[in-house]
């Protein structure tokens, strides 16, 4: 899938002065990058500042970093069917800014993408509208309904990247079974959300802050026990499985020990669940209702440790666009989900800040992490590959505000936070589909 | 000199009466955050309001020409009342809305209604809302005072207040009294509301309920658990009850309402355990026969009517209050 629609090729670019860093090849050395037709074609130190081609540009980055641009596992939009929440555009446009160069799009959509004719409806709204590259992901039953199995087939040669339910949890042991064995035919990717529906019917974590506050919880167990289920499922069928977003610390463990197991699994966590708790929802702030809940600080300190020993292979911006219609509510009555594309990188960054993981780990988690488990080409600097890369500054100090937010809904749940790296550049395909001045 | 006094004398509010500053509060969503003096300075002011309510003539026009609204998404006609005659009392102009049968019903959000609201310039609403957390979002929404009279599970703060009150002149003082909150804590505003009070003035708490019925970490809230009424009840000065709800009687949380009676609900011999002089409570409306025995209910040791008179007393109070300390921040 490409970019945005142009004739023209994207010009000739030399990008000098970098500190050029690929998780992929744990690469990181200070050289040059040189692209060409939306491909790099070499990196290298002292590269000639001369080229053949007229349009040859150089670009100093000044020794700021430049990386493969980020894959998100897990973003929400509102097209087609909510297009007042965002659009395939406004995402695209947010993930631009936030150095999101392909991001895999939830099929919670009305209606839901089940069909071949919708994922192609995708693909083609993403060629004419999308700045970045949007992988659609498919329904994993039929209208998310948890019955019937989707075209698991049909729907991965129209292009889709894995198959999901979603926000939903497949509460059916037995489909789950079926579509992990029948996806498993086709290396098909089951992406798995994990919130039991019956005991996870709360607002927010199960504790003593939902006790105070007059509000149903949501205990962990509703997590884990799916989960468990799950990786039950996974060690029978022998599939292909990702659990979306975890959210406690003893999903963690589940999760390392099926890993142990040789069981083809992955998981992610939501950017907001390794830089907040329960205590930041403060009083009833409805944009820090989320799913999975905010748990509390040992929860979080374990996602980051999962981050760091690799139980945990991504952190996705879990970027859920909700209107004022569905967000200035009492808390109880809300919906769930914040915006996250154009905050993602920055909440990784705090991980490298303090020094609880390395910059190269995080960057992995976000980028050549989830492209790999998608059985992508992009997600690396490899030669041949997608010039799809992002330049950052690491230490550049910001405070986000929602209004200078790309998205078209303004439910942030980091409000007035202050965060330290900030993208300059994001490149896809050769392209410079977003820049800052620096 | 007394002649400029009365040039700037706005209300009685200015009266040398209201010499004692008021505790610094814009809103009442909750017993959470107030100091024990704020509490005290509140029941002192009710003591008060209990006099008036006494005399034949009960007006006291503190707040005459100010404009209250009564804003009701749950039906309560006991609480709705009791706003009104407190507002009434004081002289001010009471409005209730009939929110069941507004435009609510057609899909108005709560900041839509409150922004409306607003711009016809009350200078209170008493909200009544199922979400817990309402109340404080009406507050920000809004200029004027805000009461909560309960929201979801969180709290009913005025409820406290006047549990409170009645205890105080029972008893004299709470400092030191064993306080048992028996029944449905779980779901309970005023369970919540009543527990933070009563800490915050000294007293032991405890909860006596199904496991079922009592919230997650309910001892991090500073009370005892207690899941049987036996145990619990020993000793105790004061004896509360808790209103169950119908939709919570059969078998989602208790399998039924007569096993619920058999080993939870008041009678003579569990009132027996506490001590002799002990006070039972109830916010009322009363399920009798579920969580309460009639003779209980209606017998020597019951304070459930006083609670209603009290209920008066400390709206007035807390409305007062509110318009002293929204006047005092004025100036």
């Amino acid at each position: 899938m490409k970019g945005l629609i142009s004739s023209k090729p994207p010009r000739a670019r030399l990008f000098i002065n970098a500190r050029v860093m690929d998780p992929s090849q744990s690469l990181d050395i200070h050289a040059d990058v040189l692209v060409e037709r939306g491909k790099i074609i070499q990196i290298g130190k002292n590269l000639p500042r001369k080229h053949s081609n007229k349009d040859f540009k150089i670009v100093d980055c000044k020794s700021h970093i430049l990386t493969t641009g980020l894959v998100d596992l897990r973003t929400f939009t509102g097209e087609p069917g909510s297009e007042h929440r965002e659009t395939i555009k406004s995402a695209s446009k947010a993930a631009a800014a936030g150095g999101i160069t392909s991001f895999v799009m939830m099929p919670d959509t009305t209606p839901v993408i089940d069909d071949v004719a919708l994922v192609d409806f995708v693909r083609q709204r993403a060629n004419e509208k999308s700045k970045v590259n949007i992988l659609p992901a498919a329904a994993l039953s039929k209208g998310m309904t948890g019955e019937e199995m989707s075209e698991f087939g049909l729907l991965q040669e129209a292009g889709a990247v894995a198959f999901t339910d979603g926000r939903q949890t497949v509460s059916s042991a037995q489909m789950m079974r079926r579509a992990l064995t029948y996806a498993g035919d086709f290396d098909g990717l089951i992406m798995a959300a994990t919130r039991d529906e019956s005991l996870g019917g709360g607002v927010m974590n199960a504790g003593f802050n939902a006790t105070r506050m007059g509000l149903p919880g949501i205990p962990r167990e509703a997590e884990i026990i799916p989960l468990e289920r799950d990786m039950r499922l996974v060690a029978m069928t022998k599939g292909k499985y990702h659990a979306s977003t975890l959210s406690t610390s003893d999903s963690v463990d589940v999760i390392a020990h099926a890993k142990d197991k040789g069981l083809n699994v992955s998981a992610a966590v939501a950017a907001a669940n390794i830089a907040l708790n329960e205590n930041d929802i403060g009083s009833y702030r409805t944009f820090l209702r989320l799913s999975p809940p905010l748990r509390m600080e040992d929860d979080r300190l374990a996602m980051i440790e999962g981050i760091r020993n690799g139980t945990i292979d991504a952190i996705v911006s879990n970027h859920d666009p909700q209107d004022v219609d569905t967000k200035r509510l009492p808390f109880a009555e809300a919906e769930d989900g914040a915006v996250g594309l154009e905050s993602l990188l920055a909440v990784g960054l705090r991980l490298y800040h303090s020094n609880d993981v390395p910059l190269m780990r995080v960057l992995e988690c976000m980028s050549s992490g989830p492209a790999k488990r998608l059985g992508l080409k992009c997600g690396t600097l490899k030669v041949g590959a997608p010039a799809d890369m992002i330049l950052f500054n690491p230490d550049s100090p910001w405070i986000l505000r929602e209004d200078e937010l790309h998205s078209r809904s303004r439910n942030t749940a980091f409000e007035g936070s202050r965060f330290q790296g900030r993208v300059l550049k994001t490149i896809v395909s050769g392209r410079t589909v977003f820049s800052r001045d620096f | 000199m007394a002649k400029t006094d009365q040039k700037h004398k706005k209300s009685e509010l200015d009266a040398p009466a209201f010499q004692i500053p008021a505790p610094n509060l814009k809103h009442l969503i909750g017993i959470e955050g107030l100091s024990a003096l704020d509490i005290h300075f509140m029941l002192d002011r009710a003591e008060e309001m209990v006099e008036i309510s006494r005399r034949v003539d009960k007006r006291r026009p503190t707040l005459s020409g100010r404009t209250l609204i009564n804003l009701f998404f749950e039906n309560s006609t006991r609480t709705q009342s009791s706003f009104e005659i407190a507002g009434k009392r004081l002289g001010m102009d009471v409005i209730n809305m009939a929110v069941a049968q507004s435009s609510v019903k057609k899909g108005e959000t709560l900041v839509d209604t409150a922004v409306t609201l607003n711009a016809m310039q009350p200078d209170l609403l008493v909200m009544r809302h199922h979400a817990a957390g309402a109340a404080e979002l009406l507050a920000q929404k809004v200029g004027c005072s805000v009461i909560n009279a309960g929201d979801g599970a969180h709290e009913h703060p005025t409820q406290a207040l006047l549990d409170a009150l009645t205890i105080r002149r029972k008893k004299g003082s709470i400092e030191g009294l064993v306080v048992a909150i028996c029944g449905d804590v779980a779901h309970s505003r005023v369970a919540r509301s009543n527990i933070l009070l009563l800490n915050t003035l000294g007293a032991q708490v405890r909860v006596i309920a199904p496991s079922t019925l009592l919230p997650s970490s309910v001892e991090n809230l500073g009370v005892t658990a207690y899941r049987s009424m036996e145990d619990g009840l020993k000793g105790c000065d004061v004896v509360m009850m808790l209103r169950l709800q119908k939709e919570r009687m059969a078998g989602a949380f208790i399998p039924s309402m007569r096993e619920y009676f058999r080993f939870f609900g008041l009678d003579k011999s569990r009132i027996a355990l506490a001590k002799e002089d002990a006070i039972v409570m109830h916010p009322g409306p009363m399920n009798r026969g579920v969580e309460i025995a009639s003779e209980i209910a209606d017998g020597v040791q019951s304070v459930i009517v006083e609670q209603v008179e009290m209920g008066v007393a400390v709206r007035m109070a807390v409305m007062e209050v509110l318009q002293q300390s929204r006047q005092e921040n004025a100036t």
